[in-house]
């Protein structure tokens, strides 16, 4: 029988939530990492038990983790005492260095500030680690200050792929509220050298050589919030998602606007359609119905919270424009929780579960599609990312 | 033998208990010392002092013998009750937030 791995990134440490196929019952372990921040932690596709996580914390800076046995036990690749020439250890598993070499002629630029001023790039977190779909030990990782990294020895060493900050429009990237952060990364399974990313306050990109060049792809968004509202870039994106069966469709919570790509990001529509406000995060698709979609509509920028303080995903079967409300099982009254960017996550099993989690610190599982919904965890941290894992 | 104490989280990552001891070749100042316990904890580089600037982390500081050695050149000597083992070297999270 099919099991479900839930893998839960919080402000004080990560958890993994584990159940059959019906997703009635739930084994808890956890916290690993306690008292550090986990930004994310994703399974390879190719290894289900190979599963990195971004460990941070303001005052030690960035480590990164890594599991071979389903996050049972964890090590930092690279970690280990080794010594390399000089006698000078070899551990670089936490090393993200912005590539400034002249051979590849991204100089480290700088990029708006807050106050408008330029501001040098300074590395601070990852935020999103992407395993590749192929191979194991290739996992990408979006950082703040807005970067895109590669590992190809299992999170030992990173590579910036440093075309993407290098492209031009870098000094009008400016930070948003939580930095200025790459924190999604989707790889079309159609396309090996297709990749998204997206960026706060940036946009969306696409590279469609492997992570050589990036192209931005805004065409179609609007925001008020800057000079120029149709702009190439500066667009702060929320969250970008792909089912992928369907890979030139691409969804995006933009910070405000719900919005919808038929051409691989070349041109993008609105969809809000009959939401109550289209300020959110989360964006997802139905494992098995790409014109199903889900969002969680958030009151506004300066309230970061749901609206009417009721919880509710609301849920498109027709690919945008009309949405219902999901409410079963969901507190719909005194609610005042924000459901973070990379909180949200589809299972793949028959029945296509939905899972998301709280800034209250509640997980939220649905077994058949968001028709209803249960807690699996009420008292954890904030709730930072979910991911899921469907197990043979 | 120099005496560490690391912050709590930062024994959890090393894996470590108590003190770390370490044996520390030429001058004892903050940058000897530090090399030293990165070589035997290669997970905590990057942890205390940046990785490419080798600067100390600023919510990381330094203290032995009751006094603040943060600011204290990396080069400088360190007292000599730590290059003795009387004293601990203490890597200390700066408290803020509460």
């Amino acid at each position: 029988m099919s099991k479900v791995r839930v893998l839960v990134g919080t402000r004080k440490g990560a958890f993994i939530l584990t159940s059959d196929g019906k997703r009635e019952n739930w084994e808890v372990s956890g916290p690993h990492f306690a008292g550090w921040e986990m930004y994310h932690l994703k399974g390879s596709p190719v290894d289900p038990n190979r599963i990195y996580a971004s460990q941070s914390s303001g005052w030690s800076g960035q480590v990164i983790q890594r599991s071979s046995d389903g996050g049972k036990t964890w090590e930092t690749p690279g970690g280990g005492v080794t010594t390399g020439p000089g006698g000078f250890p070899q551990g670089e598993s936490n090393k993200f260095a912005y590539d400034a070499s002249p051979d590849s002629g991204k100089p480290l630029t700088t990029h708006q500030w807050y106050d408008g001023t330029q501001h040098p790039w300074e590395f601070k977190r990852v935020w999103h680690l992407e395993p590749s779909l192929t191979d194991p030990d290739t996992v990408y990782a979006g950082v703040e200050d807005a970067a895109l990294f590669r590992s190809t020895n299992g999170g030992q060493t990173w590579d910036e792929l440093s075309g993407l900050r290098g492209h031009g429009t870098g000094p009008k990237w400016q930070p948003g509220a939580g930095g200025m952060c790459l924190h999604t990364i989707i790889l079309d399974p159609s396309n090996a050298g297709r990749i998204y990313i997206a960026i706060s306050a940036a946009g969306a990109f696409r590279s469609d050589d492997g992570g050589k060049s990036w192209k931005p792809i805004n065409r179609g968004l609007r925001s008020q919030f800057i000079p120029d509202p149709d702009a190439e870039v500066g667009h702060c994106v929320h969250h970008v998602a792909m089912n992928p069966k369907r890979p030139n469709v691409l969804f995006m919570q933009k910070h405000w606007d719900v919005m919808r790509s038929d051409d691989a990001g070349d041109s993008w529509h609105e969809v809000s359609g009959n939401l109550p406000t289209d300020f959110g995060f989360v964006v997802d698709i139905h494992a098995h119905e790409p014109e199903t979609v889900y969002v969680v509509p958030i009151k506004s920028d300066s309230e970061h919270y749901v609206h009417e303080g009721k919880l509710r995903v609301f849920r498109s079967r027709s690919g945008g424009n009309e949405w219902e409300p999901l409410t079963k099982g969901l507190p719909q009254s005194n609610c005042y929780v924000n459901v973070l960017r990379d909180a949200m996550a589809v299972d793949s099993l028959d029945k296509c579960g939905v899972y998301f989690g709280t800034t209250g610190g509640q997980v939220y599982a649905s077994a058949d599609a968001g028709d209803s919904w249960n807690p699996i965890v009420r008292d954890l941290p904030a709730v930072l990312s979910v991911e899921v894992q469907t197990l043979p | 033998m120099i005496r560490v104490q690391l912050p709590q989280h930062l024994r959890t990552l090393a894996k470590v208990q108590g003190e770390v001891q370490l044996e520390v070749e030429g001058p004892v100042t903050q940058r000897s010392v530090l090399d030293a316990l990165e070589a035997s904890y290669p997970m905590l580089k990057g942890t205390i002092r940046d990785h490419v600037t080798q600067q100390r982390r600023a919510f990381m500081r330094f203290f032995a013998c009751e006094e603040d050695l943060s600011l204290e050149s990396p080069d400088s000597p360190l007292p000599d009750a730590v290059v003795n083992g009387k004293e601990p070297f203490l890597v200390i999270g700066a408290i803020a937030g509460g």
